[in-house]
């Protein structure tokens, strides 16, 4: 999500210190001195990522502190990871696994490619899942393993995450 | 002048050889044996005529003298052992280094049982009897990844290591991926050419990367680790399909072994890599990234096997312990 705030001066520390008091994790600051305007006032960005359900809390701790919030934006998907599977997806239920990635509610499975030879040998496939957090993409992909291992698929990991 | 005793007259014995034939290096052989025969001389032994006995099917030595035996009584300043890996016990490597070690002779082994098995007991070994152990040729053949570990890097933390640490495994892959051929195609094919053994499980079940993993993390990372800590998935079951899945997007499957020593991660796994990767290398070569602190990310690629590329790691060893440790030279 994006925070917008028109700044006085001695805002801007004020602004992150409740972020990281909710467990929020700053991933950009990007603030420039407006020209137009004679006053000391700043356009602060703060692209950062929340925790679910801390929003309403961090927006009342940024009252209290006297930051006005001019916009929120929220992009909730913002990590992606591809990875291949092999071995029998359609006969070990391929919806199923999409299904149990799809289910944790913070990852979603946004893309499937599957090559199909010939009926018996395994398939392949490429999918890619999209996650709100970096730590929740660790779980999907913790969570697809373990639907690997009980199917027994392989799972082809990226050699770098996020 | 260094002399040395020479265990193990296969590829990388033989390596070594021809390269003391070929280049002035002051190494003088005084001792030689395999599993079939040996020699003693403290004089020098004619490593030609070894070379052409052996290359006619015969044993380099006489029957009468063992490995055992060259051990004990040659004499020698640095003892080479570079016979066959033995990954359950590291035996009869094992014992030679021991017994060499115990008589203040230093070691220098292309042999991974031992070190991957019983380093520490080594290390305390030729310390308590003040010689070294040296053993560059272990790990990914012609890279000097130890001694730039241990020398070139030393101050320097490392938080991550991770790369190709098998040719057989590369080479396969890179086929598989530049003419659509299926793992057995492939595996015929590196067969054919000498770069798979006829039973290729070590290899492409990634033990071989994992014994390499071993190897570096207790030897130059400070960790404690044994063969079951290492996670292992091979590439056999790696289809045609899943390379051209990767390269759909400008990616490539690579078997890479990875130690992230602060979580304790130990790790070789078929992962997609982007091809414009440094890791990402042809044919039968090693590439090794090694992430720290003060220098940044550096990456190694060299040829991980061959007679005289695994040669030049040993003579690398001995010539390091000759400027250092070796009197009246």
């Amino acid at each position: 999500m994006k925070l917008e705030m028109r700044d006085q001066p001695g805002q801007l520390v004020a602004a992150l210190q409740p972020i990281s008091a909710v467990g929020g994790n700053i991933i950009a600051v990007i603030h420039q001195r407006e020209t137009s305007t004679a006053a000391e006032v700043l356009d602060v960005q703060i692209v950062l990522e929340l925790p679910e359900g801390r929003l309403e809390k961090l927006l009342e701790l940024l009252r209290e502190q006297g930051v006005s919030v001019v916009r929120i934006g929220e992009e909730r998907l913002l990590y992606e990871c591809t990875l291949i599977v092999i071995g029998h997806l359609m006969h070990t239920d391929l919806s199923d696994t999409v299904d149990r990635i799809d289910r944790t509610g913070s990852a979603e499975v946004t893309e499937l490619s599957l090559a199909m030879p010939a009926i018996s040998s395994p398939s392949s496939a490429r999918i890619i899942i999209r996650s709100t957090t970096r730590a929740e993409m660790k779980k999907a992909i913790r969570l697809l393993r373990e639907v690997a291992e009980q199917k027994d698929l392989l799972i082809i990991e990226p050699l770098e995450d996020g | 002048m260094i002399r040395i005793a020479l265990l193990g007259f296969g590829s990388v014995g033989r390596g070594i050889a021809r390269a003391i034939l070929a280049k002035d290096l002051n190494i003088t052989v005084t001792g030689l044996a395999d599993s079939r025969g040996g020699i003693i001389d403290a004089g020098g032994i004619d490593l030609l005529a070894a070379l052409d006995r052996k290359g006619n099917g015969g044993p380099c030595g006489s029957p009468g003298v063992s490995p055992a035996d060259v051990v004990a009584k040659a004499d020698y300043d640095v003892l080479v052992e570079v016979t066959p890996t033995n990954v359950e016990t590291a035996e009869p490597a094992l014992g030679h280094i021991r017994g060499a070690l115990r008589r203040r002779k230093h070691v220098v082994t292309s042999n991974k049982g031992p070190i991957a098995l019983a380093y520490p007991e080594l290390r305390a070994l030729a310390e308590a009897n003040g010689v070294l152990l040296n053993y560059e040729a272990t790990v990914c053949g012609a890279i000097p990844l130890i001694h730039a570990i241990r020398e070139g890097l030393a101050g320097n933390t490392i938080s991550r290591l991770y790369g190709v640490f098998n040719g057989t495994c590369n080479y396969i892959l890179t086929r598989m991926a530049e003419d659509s051929l299926t793992y057995e195609q492939a595996l015929a094919e590196a067969r054919e050419l000498g770069y798979a053994e006829a039973d290729p499980t070590y290899d492409v079940e990634g033990i071989d990367a994992a014994i390499k993993l071993v190897i570096l993390a207790n030897t130059v990372l400070d960790m404690q680790t044994t063969l079951d800590d290492v996670e292992r998935t091979g590439i056999t079951l790696l289809t045609p399909d899943a390379l051209r899945l990767a390269e759909d997007q400008d990616c490539t499957i690579r078997l890479i072994g990875e130690i992230i020593p602060e979580a304790g991660v130990l790790r070789v796994s078929p992962r997609i890599v982007a091809k414009a990767h440094p890791l990402v290398v042809e044919g039968t070569l090693n590439a090794v990234t090694v992430e720290t602190d003060l220098a940044g990310d550096l990456t190694f690629i060299g040829k991980g096997a061959g007679s005289t590329e695994t040669a030049s790691a040993v003579i690398g060893d001995l010539l390091y312990i000759h400027d250092r440790y070796v009197q009246g030279s």
